[in-house]
């Protein structure tokens, strides 16, 4: 019936990944930038950058799991198991990042341990989300609409290195964000990372790119048929240009544009993959119309989402406005 | 080795949600507390209730990060641990756990923001606001949590069909027969709980004569809290039981150990029940009183153990002991709600030590009473997850039993060491106490350099050399 409300739901929930994965994704960054330095004074100011968003920040991936489970039940009880080990790792080590806002000042001046939680934790917790991506996209076995694979079967070389992928992006976030939001050597200091992280990104991009034709028939046949191909091969070219313009504005010392660049060549990289798979949700079994809620319990939510989602983007951006002043070297919220 | 995957699975959920309750439990309480405490301040413009905002924001902070990481581990394990629970329930809770995020995580995730970084940066108002946001939205968050667990508990609204539940009627969901009164128990315990650690904190500054004039206010708050909100907790607790009765007799049969329906029940106060035999040992009950407060009548009876059959047992004694733990505590509460009252109507409140004593040791009551209650109330759904629809050992994920068994042994690693840490972390901020006026940096200065930071650190350490003499007593020595 309603064949619309899954595909609202899937672009609903798509958002909540993207938004996601550019938020959370510069604040795991941090963490990423974290060994670069070890002056305590810099760590600070790093933090201080994110301190007030990142519980907003991580919200969004209880929306997003949140959502799956509620639209797509199915998708939602044949991927977690799936994923366990993962999943698991990722929460854990999200809970030792996040703890680290927190107990770092409370620990000061014996703080070195939840600089390690929060670096340990930051790196981790990207690598294993790249991880998850990784194994989500290679397919996961389906029988009787359950999952019915082995404890490992994520475990492969693609979703490795996609984790890997992933850590880079979050650093190029993390270092953009840090060049945007701060002055003194820390902004120095992500200046000159940015481009090897933008190097590396590009780099995981392309192999990605390669390697998932190569390799899974279903998406050789999405982007490289007539007529498909006249449509996307946009979609490559323009992350090649935006990967060019960004590090142009890296080396010509702009400060907002780097970040806007990572930004974009993230959704460029977003919707490749998007278009590899749609419509499945569980590649390759299971499409958004297999596994959808009851229309009711989607419409129930619907009603619900279109009013309060513009005012959570409403706060959201409040927050980020009110806070929006840069951070010198010696200065914090605390 | 054998892994019973079933088991495994329950003392997993068992483990990080004992564990996330007790963060919750505290900052639902504690951001209402700052919103008093910052109105007030609006309101009479007296800076010692500026203050003691301050100081428990501190401490708020520390909690709430810790009740967000374990709740986001939670929202998780729904799908890994419990995936076929999740498919047959997602259509019916799935929609009040998505309210939940959109109506109240970001709310406090959002405006926890301005409270914890904003003091020198806004006006008061916002920070007031942002307060009182975050208090409603941890109220918003225990609402739609506590109506999707009460829908397992009582399901009502929805229709079975093809083995998955669906939607008939969301009021009747929401609205669950159960709903309103764990509802208000549940947040009534919050503020009980808090007002007990509040209470603790101020009586330990008396003994040590430090902080007296924010501790006095905070006895006085405390103590009028607990009074009410304990004799309410008895009176909604009783409620609570007599809706239990009426939708889940079983479980009441194992809170009261009775065992026989046909004879009128004695209220029994002690007793070892032993499921074989089917009676208690050591049994100390007074005769009848049970049938008066469940049926309201000396000589009424009520089901007992025998009349359901045995596959439908929760585990008896697990239910009758957590029980009896938990209203132990609220009679004890209670009890000390009304010696408070007449000390401070004697004007004794802040010199009589045994009192302040007392209550000094008091801070973990409310929490233990709190994982009491929900151990009756989860394991008195046994052997059903969703209550008569849905068996436990139907309800799990088709993960082998050693990814369960490894990752429960990181759990347990894990959250040993970050809520030990988290813990002895706030009790350090305790120690350190409020800052006094003469400590405070200039408010209004946009960026206040972080040296203020470092201070606020250094003294929770007891290092600063502006606290007052008793700091030493208490704080941790290096
Ligand atoms: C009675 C209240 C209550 C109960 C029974 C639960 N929670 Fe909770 N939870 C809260 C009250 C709360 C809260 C007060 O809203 C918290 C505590 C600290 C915080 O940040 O918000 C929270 C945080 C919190 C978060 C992090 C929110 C964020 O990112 O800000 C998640 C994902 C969950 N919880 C999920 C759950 C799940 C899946 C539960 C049950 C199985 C659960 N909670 C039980
Ligand atoms: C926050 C306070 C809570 C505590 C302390 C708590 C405690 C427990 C305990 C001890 C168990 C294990 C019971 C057993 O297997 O013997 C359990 C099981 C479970 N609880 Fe809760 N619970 C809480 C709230 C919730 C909420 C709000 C939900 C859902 C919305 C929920 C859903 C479940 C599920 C799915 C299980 C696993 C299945 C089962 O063993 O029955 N719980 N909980
Ligand atoms: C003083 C007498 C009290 C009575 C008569 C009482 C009664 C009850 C009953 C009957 C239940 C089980 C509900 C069910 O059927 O599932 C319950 C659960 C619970 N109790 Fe109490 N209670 C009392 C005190 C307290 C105190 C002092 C606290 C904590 C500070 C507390 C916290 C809880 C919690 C968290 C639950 C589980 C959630 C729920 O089902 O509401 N109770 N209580």
């Amino acid at each position: 019936m309603e064949w619309y409300l899954p595909v609202i739901w899937a672009g609903i929930i798509g958002t909540a990944v993207a938004m996601y994965v550019i938020l959370d994704g510069f604040d795991l960054g941090i963490g990423i930038l974290f060994p670069f330095t070890h002056d305590e004074g810099e760590r600070d100011q790093m933090m201080n950058s994110v301190a007030p968003f990142w519980d907003g920040n991580e919200t969004w991936l209880v929306l997003g799991g949140g959502a799956l489970w509620v639209a797509f039940p199915t998708a939602y009880s044949v991927i977690m198991p799936a994923l366990y080990l993962p999943v698991i790792g990722m929460l854990l080590a999200l809970v030792f990042r996040g703890v680290s806002f927190e107990f770092r000042w409370v620990a000061k001046p014996s703080h070195r341990m939840w600089d390690i939680a929060f670096t340990g934790g930051s790196i981790v917790a990207a690598f294993l989300q790249g991880v998850i991506l990784g194994g989500l996209l290679q397919g996961i076995e389906v029988a009787d609409g359950q999952y019915a694979g082995g404890a490992f079967d994520w475990l492969t070389p693609f979703s490795i290195f996609v984790g890997l992928a992933v850590v880079a992006g979050y650093g190029l976030l993390g270092s953009t964000w840090i060049l945007m939001r701060t002055t003194g050597p820390v902004q120095e200091l992500a200046r000159r990372l940015a481009p090897s992280f933008l190097a590396a990104v590009l780099g995981g991009m392309a192999v990605v790119s390669l390697w998932t034709p190569l390799f899974i028939d279903r998406i050789a046949e999405r982007w490289f048929t007539l007529p498909n191909f006249l449509f996307l091969w946009p979609v490559p070219v323009a992350a090649a240009l935006v990967g060019y313009g960004t590090l142009r504005w890296l080396t010509t010392g702009r400060e907002s544009l780097p970040f806007i660049g990572s930004i974009a060549l993230f959704l460029l990289g977003y919707a490749g993959l998007v278009i590899s798979t749609v419509p499945y949700l569980v590649p390759p079994h299971l499409t958004f119309w297999d596994t959808a809620a009851a229309p009711a319990s989607q419409i129930f939510l619907l009603v619900g989402t279109i009013f309060l989602l513009p005012l959570v983007l409403g706060y959201t951006a409040f927050v980020y406005w009110v806070f929006r002043a840069k951070i010198g070297p010696g200065e914090g919220y605390h | 080795m054998e892994f019973d995957p079933v088991l495994l699975a329950r003392i997993q959920f068992a483990f990080t949600i004992s564990f996330h309750i007790i963060f919750p439990a505290f900052t639902i309480g504690l951001s209402a507390f700052i919103a008093v405490l910052l109105l007030a301040w609006r309101w009479t413009k007296d800076e010692k209730f500026h203050r003691l905002a301050r100081f428990w924001t501190k401490i708020f902070a520390v909690s709430f990060a810790m009740g967000v990481v374990s709740g986001i581990v939670l929202s998780y394990q729904f799908g890994t641990n419990w995936s076929r629970f999740s498919e047959f329930s997602g259509n019916v809770i799935g929609p009040l756990i998505g309210y939940e995020v959109l109506t109240a995580f970001y709310l406090e995730a959002t405006f926890l923001g301005i409270l914890l970084f904003g003091w020198n940066r806004f006006p008061p108002w916002l920070i007031t606001l942002a307060a009182c946001l975050v208090a409603t939205g941890t109220a918003i968050s225990a609402f739609w949590i506590l109506s999707a667990n009460s829908w397992m508990q009582t399901p009502t609204g929805h229709e079975i069909r093809d083995g998955i539940a669906y939607p008939v009627d969301w009021l009747q969901i929401i609205f669950n027969p159960s709903f309103p009164y764990r509802f208000a128990h549940m947040v009534n315990a919050a503020y009980l709980t808090t007002a007990v650690v509040v209470l603790a904190v101020g009586a330990r500054y008396l003994l040590a004569g430090r902080h007296l004039e924010e501790s006095r206010t905070m006895l006085r708050m405390a103590v009028g809290m607990i009074a009410v909100s304990a004799t309410l907790q008895l009176v909604i607790g009783d409620m609570h039981g007599l809706n239990t009765l009426e939708h889940q007799p079983v479980k009441v049969a194992a809170m009261e150990g009775h065992w026989h329906g046909r004879d009128p029940a004695s209220l029994v106060l002690f007793g070892i029940p032993d499921e074989a035999a089917r009676k208690n040992h050591l049994e100390v009950a007074i005769p009848k009183l049970g049938s008066l407060i469940l049926t309201h009548d000396w000589n009424g009876t009520y089901l007992g153990m025998t009349d359901f059959p045995e596959d439908q047992w929760p585990p008896v004694a697990n239910v009758f002991f957590t029980f009896r733990i938990m209203v132990g505590i609220g009679l004890l509460l209670i009890a000390v709600g009304f010696w408070g009252l007449y000390l401070w109507w004697r004007g004794r409140l802040f010199e009589t030590r045994l009192f302040l004593r007392a209550t000094s040791l008091m801070w973990p009551l409310g929490f233990i009473a709190i994982l009491a209650g929900w151990f009756v109330t989860e394991q008195g759904r046994q052997p059903w997850l969703v209550y008569g629809h849905l068996r436990t050992a139907d309800g799990i994920s088709p993960v082998p039993g050693a990814s369960v068994a490894g990752t429960l042994a990181l759990f347990v690693f894990i959250y040993g060491i970050v809520f030990a840490t988290g813990v002895y972390y706030i009790n350090r901020l305790i120690n350190a106490g409020p800052k006094g006026q003469a400590t405070e940096a200039a408010a209004g200065v946009p960026n206040r350099p972080l040296s203020g930071a470092e201070e606020a650190a250094r003294e929770a350490l007891g290092r600063s050399p502006g606290q007052g003499p008793g700091a030493s007593l208490t704080a941790p020595r290096r």
